[in-house]
């Protein structure tokens, strides 16, 4: 068989077979590390799969994985408009947390925290997933009162969470200011200490190596452009390179899931709205909390590279242009120099914004379509990072089975018509 | 960033107004008469294209009143500003409030006949 010729950043990791491990790298070394095989191949496509999943992002890799691996189904596609990851997969503030109020919530979001812990291991990749702790602080006593009812109610689903006091957030975070006279004072605060952050590029890539060598076909530049129906029944997808035929469809497009509904001939509850983030020039290790507020609306936390990693909220309006308002950016900074007012004279590097799809109760969709055999996993809006490994894996579940679990349940587009909300708005960390 | 024309102020930054989500949506009159899915396309289904849109905005930090503006969701141009009782004039917006479902929604038939009786 003819050796891989050794490509370029994120192709160029991995040759037949071969784990990633010290042994590989020292194996490497010899050889200037110029023999890696690519991590993922990138065929043609073929002219027809069991299932495609739409979207190359962190969720539709995951549910290809999952699907291969759990479900047994390899004849497998991840079709994607640009390139891996290049959506908000790429631009998220990497936060990863399950202290989510509503018992639907907590279980979608649970079962993804304990896929997390163990992600690194089962995709033999490192995901940098690293369990800092979230911190959400409180600036009045409402917000405290409302946080320790909060609480209660997280530890009743069996997660983690604690109630902090000034004195104890000061203690964990050094350079946070405490003085009562602040506008917004610090009044307290919980913290999820099995949160974290992980290396956003790492979970595609991790799980696109992964889906690839169990024969997913991972298919990049290849926008869908419509999709083929008959009967009522999905049969295919119309890309730029051509019809591909299909026996199931997962759509995981974040950003543009209403603009696939459109294609499909169905209307979505969904807003797409550009949330913004931001990154500092790197400066040496000073914070190891992710912190956020809900009221005044920041969250921050230092990347591994020293980055400071700012997050602000999203814009009001509807817009697919991936760039928001500076005024957005101006008072989360503002917000952020008063928490922190070590970071006023840190100059910002880059900011950037992706498309979020939000449903009217902050809530993602994981559910059936009226069109057979046409799934749809969306609505995430400004939290769906987090989710990944867990959204991936109940995704795969109901395409496989075509009937959803428990988990997934709650989350139909149904629930617009029965009223079954889960009303998420705020109960979490940060607004919406 | 965001530079709307108020009808009355003139050109502002977008932090001075408040959006106020898609334009004519029409609320039914009977509403009961319709069913839970027609009432939930009424209630929670959106337009959220890419490309034109019909939004309403209103001057919070300014004149607080309200009006309609039509723009394209991709480039954030703004093509037409316009009252908020009155219906798009440019071919553009004609044309986009035509097409739009919500024309030939359950909602909005019940509302234009409740109005022609």
């Amino acid at each position: 068989m003819k050796k891989p010729r050794s490509n370029f950043g994120m192709q160029g990791l991995r040759s037949e077979k071969e784990k990633y491990s010290i042994f590989s790298l020292a194996r490497n070394a010899f050889t200037n590390h110029e023999n890696w095989a690519q991590a993922w191949k990138s065929p043609e496509p073929k002219t027809e799969y069991d299932v495609i999943i739409i979207g190359g992002g962190g969720h539709g890799l995951a549910t290809a994985y999952y699907l291969a691996s759990q479900h047994g189904m390899k004849n497998v596609a991840v079709i994607d408009k640009g390139w891996l990851g290049g959506g908000n997969t790429g631009r998220n503030t990497t936060i990863i947390r399950s202290n989510y109020m509503w018992d639907e919530s907590a279980g979608i979001y649970e079962h993804s925290l304990k896929l997390w812990e163990n992600l690194s291991q089962e995709l033999n990749f490192n995901t940098m997933f690293s369990q800092r702790g979230v911190l959400t602080l409180a600036h009045s006593e409402h917000e405290l009162k409302e946080m320790n009812r909060r609480v209660e109610a997280i530890r009743l689903n069996g997660i983690d969470s604690d109630v902090l006091n000034p004195a104890q957030i000061k203690k964990l975070v050094p350079i946070i200011n405490i003085n009562p006279n602040l506008r917004y004072p610090v009044m307290g605060g919980f913290i999820q200490r099995r949160g974290g952050t992980a290396r956003h590029d790492a979970v595609a890539w991790g799980y696109a190596r992964a889906a690839d060598s169990l024969g997913v076909d991972i298919i990049q530049n290849c926008e869908v452009t419509g999709f083929n129906i008959k009967n009522g029944k999905v049969t295919g997808v119309q890309t730029a390179n051509g019809t591909i035929k299909a026996g199931k469809v997962g759509c995981v497009v974040a950003g543009h899931a209403g603009v696939l509904a459109g294609l499909a001939g169905f209307r979505l509850p969904i807003d797409s709205r550009p949330l913004q983030a931001l990154v500092s020039e790197p400066i040496k290790p000073i914070l190891d909390t992710v912190i956020m507020s809900n009221s005044v609306h920041m969250y921050v936390s230092q990347s591994d590279k020293g980055e400071m990693v700012f997050g602000a909220g999203a814009d009001s309006y509807n817009s697919y242009a991936q760039k928001g308002s500076l005024n957005i950016i101006e008072g989360m900074l503002a917000a952020a120099v008063e928490l922190f007012p070590v970071f006023s004279r840190l100059r910002m590097l880059r900011s950037w914004g992706g498309i979020v799809d939000t449903c009217p109760d902050a809530s993602p969709i994981i559910s059936k379509t009226p069109i057979d055999n046409l799934y749809f996993n969306c609505g995430w809006g400004t939290g769906g990072f987090k989710a990944t490994p867990g959204s991936g894996h109940v995704f795969a579940d109901l395409i496989a089975r075509n009937e959803p679990n428990s988990i997934t349940a709650p989350f139909t587009l149904n629930r617009f018509v029965d009223g079954y909300l889960i009303d998420e708005h705020g109960a979490a960390g940060v607004a919406h | 960033m965001l530079y709307i024309k108020c009808p009355w102020c003139g050109y502002r930054d977008d932090a001075e107004f408040h959006y106020g989500g898609e334009a004519h949506i029409k609320r039914p009159f009977d509403a009961d008469s319709l069913s839970d899915e027609e009432f939930s396309e009424y209630l929670f289904q959106k337009s959220n294209t890419k490309g034109l849109t019909l939004e309403r905005w209103v001057h919070t930090s300014g004149c607080r009143r309200w009006f309609n503006v039509l723009r394209n969701t991709v480039t954030n141009e703004i093509i037409e500003v316009y009252p908020s009782d009155q219906l798009p004039s440019s071919k553009a917006g004609k044309e986009y409030y035509k097409s739009n479902w919500r024309r030939k929604s359950a909602a909005e038939r019940l509302t234009t006949r409740q109005i022609e009786k």
